[in-house]
């Protein structure tokens, strides 16, 4: 059958989000031929609705539903409804993503071996190793034109990268570029070369960055075998009396509850939607929620140990101008606990305009120490950091026990707190980025806090075992046949990496697994 | 009615032009009007700005308490660059919550006065020197009332587009064809 699907086709595979894990899963799955529904809770926005102004682009993109917040990390003070920056639209947070996309490193998926029982942590080997990943990194890239991979040149380096390069080279920082990035720098797969217009993070106009948006979701369109449902929110997952699940109850465009029948579910909506809907889909079969008999969903919650250096200069930068993330500092990327901590970070250039500037630079600030760092907006360079945080099973989604949204289910709280690991590793990250644009002259830094967490990873996490975690290293869950995880929240361990590669690189091997086992019948 | 002002009409969404509100120059002069500091007039319901060609009318709250506001606005986020009636544009929409929500008005009324009775006589805008103010909002920093204009100045001050260029900011970029041709890379003094 040729989509759109009946509600009754219970041959279909449906997806649940349609970002980086769901969109590419989705795509892969129709070019195989199999027939797919993705429920996607957000609108349909094409990228010429973008807009280059940030709170109006947040406004449209974001997921601004509901959610609480717990544990000793600044932003459940500054943010308390707000503990992530993520998106609910087609394409998920590929409209709002930077781009930036890197392999993780072969020690980083054996991070139990490597680093050690690490005091108060729930460190744990991947079951899968870069070796396995390869072929699949190699695909994604491939796929998402990631630039200095397949021939791809580098993007040319915009002012704030030039700050940066002149601070890396002073501090003898010997892997310094403009990032492997998943924008176009020439014309490919029909998409326009970027064009420097400096909003990456509100959805890019020109298409040149890639989103499953305009790339992986309208390529499986065409094949007839992908029909994607926007303003769907899915509510629960059904099963039968034999735990095979059945089919994925939501809520249709118009307010009205439909109930879309399955062969096989993936959920795929980032990182705390996901565990809330499998614990939402609790039944007396299963009481703690799908593919919990481990005690797992929801636990192990990392969202990168973050930071951001902004630096003041004599003279004019104009940071905003040309991409938001453009460039990369590797060489802090490494394992050496001689710096105090296990695991590493980058350091990538980031820029927010001044709407941004002034909510996130330093949360609840006020008077001169802030307002004169403002006025020097245009003398501004910026990095961010992203390094490996600790997972810890107490940095955790859960269900929140009086607050329900609109459609009378639990809304999910995420309580986080740093382990001394994190702190450590970003209090080393401020002196570096410190150092750093000091020696290019800054005359003010500031090491800003974490914004809401933009990676938001592992709550569903792969294990080898099935009492350490939820999913196998197919994202199966380890306790349903047909149930899979296609999201970031597979993620055994952080790495010092932005996620969104390993993410589609996880979906196209899922998608062959997937289509094996269906031949097989096995699922 | 007498035109007061007769400069360039202010922005669409600024607070009213001088010359729309009514309002004479006799009502200006007459006993009824208040000097706050050297900036702000208050007449009526009107605060007005004679130097600089806008006024702004508030129906719930007191004239003198959206006068204090504009300058608690300024304390809080101070940018000498900035010329008040961004900060008025700012604080303007608590005039409309008053009326719609009787808490919000007590809650600003009571704030407000609050500060005028820990400055003394003359009230919390006739302290001349912004350190002196700056000690009594220390000592309210952590109030609902200051907690709310905080808050809400992020969003209300910082987000008129108007301001951007005033901070360097040059906003929108897409339609001039971003900065590819734009001087992305011009950086000139490393
Ligand atoms: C500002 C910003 C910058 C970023 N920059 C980078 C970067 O440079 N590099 C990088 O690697 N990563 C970056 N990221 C992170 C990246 O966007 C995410 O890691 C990635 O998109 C996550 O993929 P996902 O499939 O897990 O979820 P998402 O892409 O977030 O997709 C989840 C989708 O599921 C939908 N959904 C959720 N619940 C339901 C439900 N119940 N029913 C139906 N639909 C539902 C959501 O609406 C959403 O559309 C950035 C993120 C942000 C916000
Ligand atoms: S800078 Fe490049 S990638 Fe970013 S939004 Fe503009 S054109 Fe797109």
């Amino acid at each position: 059958m040729a989509a759109p699907f009946d509600l009754k086709d219970d041959s279909v595979v449906v997806i649940i989000g349609s970002g980086a894990g769901g969109g590419t899963l989705g795509n892969e799955l129709a070019q195989k031929g199999i027939d797919v529904v993705i429920l996607e809770a957000g609108a349909r926005h094409e990228y010429e609705d973008f807009t280059n102004n940030e709170w109006d682009s947040f406004g449209q993109l974001a997921w601004v539903d509901k959610r609480t917040t717990s544990g000793d990390w600044r932003v459940a003070k500054d943010f308390p409804n707000l503990p992530a920056w993520i998106v609910k639209s087609v394409g998920g947070s590929t409209t709002h993503w930077a781009g930036a996309s890197l392999r993780f490193q072969d020690h980083e998926f054996k991070a139990l071996t490597h680093y050690g029982k690490v005091k108060g942590t729930s460190l744990l080997d991947w079951p899968i190793t870069l070796a396995e990943l390869e072929p699949y990194y190699a695909k994604a890239e491939d796929k998402m034109g990631v630039t200095r991979t397949n021939g791809i040149a580098g993007l040319p380096g915009n002012n704030n990268f030039k700050v940066l390069k002149a601070g890396a080279d002073k501090l003898g920082y010997k892997e310094c570029h403009t990032g492997n990035m998943a924008i176009n720098s020439a014309e490919r797969d029909d998409r326009m070369s970027c064009q420097q217009t400096g909003f990456c993070f509100q959805g890019c106009k020109w298409g040149a960055k890639w989103s499953t948006l305009y790339t992986e979701i309208p390529k499986g369109e065409k094949t007839g075998k992908l029909e994607v449902r926007p303003n769907s929110m899915a509510q629960k997952i059904e099963h039968d009396k034999s735990g095979k699940v059945t089919g994925v109850l939501y809520t249709d465009k118009d307010g009205k509850q439909q109930l879309q029948k399955a062969r096989i579910v993936a959920v795929a909506g980032n990182s705390i939607e996901s565990p809330r809907l499998l614990l939402n889909s609790e039944s007396s079969m299963f009481p703690n929620g799908l593919a919990n008999s481990s005690g797992q969903v929801g636990r192990n919650y990392m969202r990168h140990t973050t930071g951001s250096v902004y630096g003041i200069f004599e003279k004019p930068v104009h940071m905003y101008r040309g991409t938001t993330m453009a460039g990369i500092i590797r060489d802090e990327a490494r394992h050496d606990p001689s710096r105090g901590f296990v695991g590493g970070y980058e350091m990538e250039t980031l820029s927010l305009g001044l709407p941004f500037m002034a909510a996130f630079l330093d949360p609840g600030g006020w008077g001169r120490s802030f307002t004169s760092a403002l006025d020097q907006y245009v003398n501004m360079a910026g990095l961010w950091i992203v390094g490996e945080d600790m997972p810890q099973e107490d940095n955790r989604i859960t269900l929140h026990k009086d607050e329900k949204d609109k459609y009378g289910l639990p809304i999910a709280n995420v309580n986080f707190s740093d382990h001394e690991n994190d702190i450590a590793m970003r209090d080393h990250a401020y002196e570096q980025g410190k150092a750093l644009y000091e020696a290019v002259g800054a005359t003010r830094v500031f090491p800003t806090p974490p914004y809401p967490s933009t990676h938001n990873l592992g709550t569903n996490r792969m294990s080898e075992k099935a009492k350490d975690g939820v999913v196998n290293k197919h994202g199966q869950s380890h306790d349903i046949k047909n149930l899979f995880v296609s999201d970031g929240s597979q993620f055994t361990t952080g790495g010092a990496e932005n996620p969104t590669l390993t993410i589609v690189s996880l979906a196209i091997r899922q998608a062959d697994y997937i289509a094996k086992e269906m031949a097989a019948k096995t699922i | 009615m007498v035109t007061i002002f007769n400069r360039k009409a202010a922005a669409p969404d600024t607070p009213e032009p001088i010359e729309k509100q009514v309002l004479s120059r006799r009502d200006l002069l007459k006993g009824g009007t208040i000097s706050l500091g050297a900036i702000l007039v208050i007449s009526g319901s009107s605060i007005i700005h004679p130097e600089f060609a806008w006024g702004l009318e508030t129906s719930n709250l007191k004239p003198e308490t959206m006068a204090t506001l504009i300058q608690l606005a300024r304390d809080i986020y101070p940018h000498d660059h900035i010329p008040d009636r961004f900060y008025a544009i700012a604080v303007k929409p608590y005039d409309a919550k008053a009326g719609e929500d009787p808490k919000t008005k007590k809650m600003i009324e009571e704030g407000i006065a609050d500060l005028d009775k820990r400055a003394g006589k003359g009230g919390y805008i006739g302290l001349g020197w912004e350190d002196d103010r700056l000690a009594i909002l220390r000592k309210v920093e952590d109030t609902p009332f200051f907690q709310t204009v905080r808050g809400g100045l992020v969003t209300g001050l910082y987000n008129q587009e108007e301001i951007w260029p005033l901070f360097g900011y040059e906003g929108e970029s897409y339609s001039k064809g971003g900065y590819i041709a734009r001087g992305f890379s011009n950086i000139e003094w490393l």
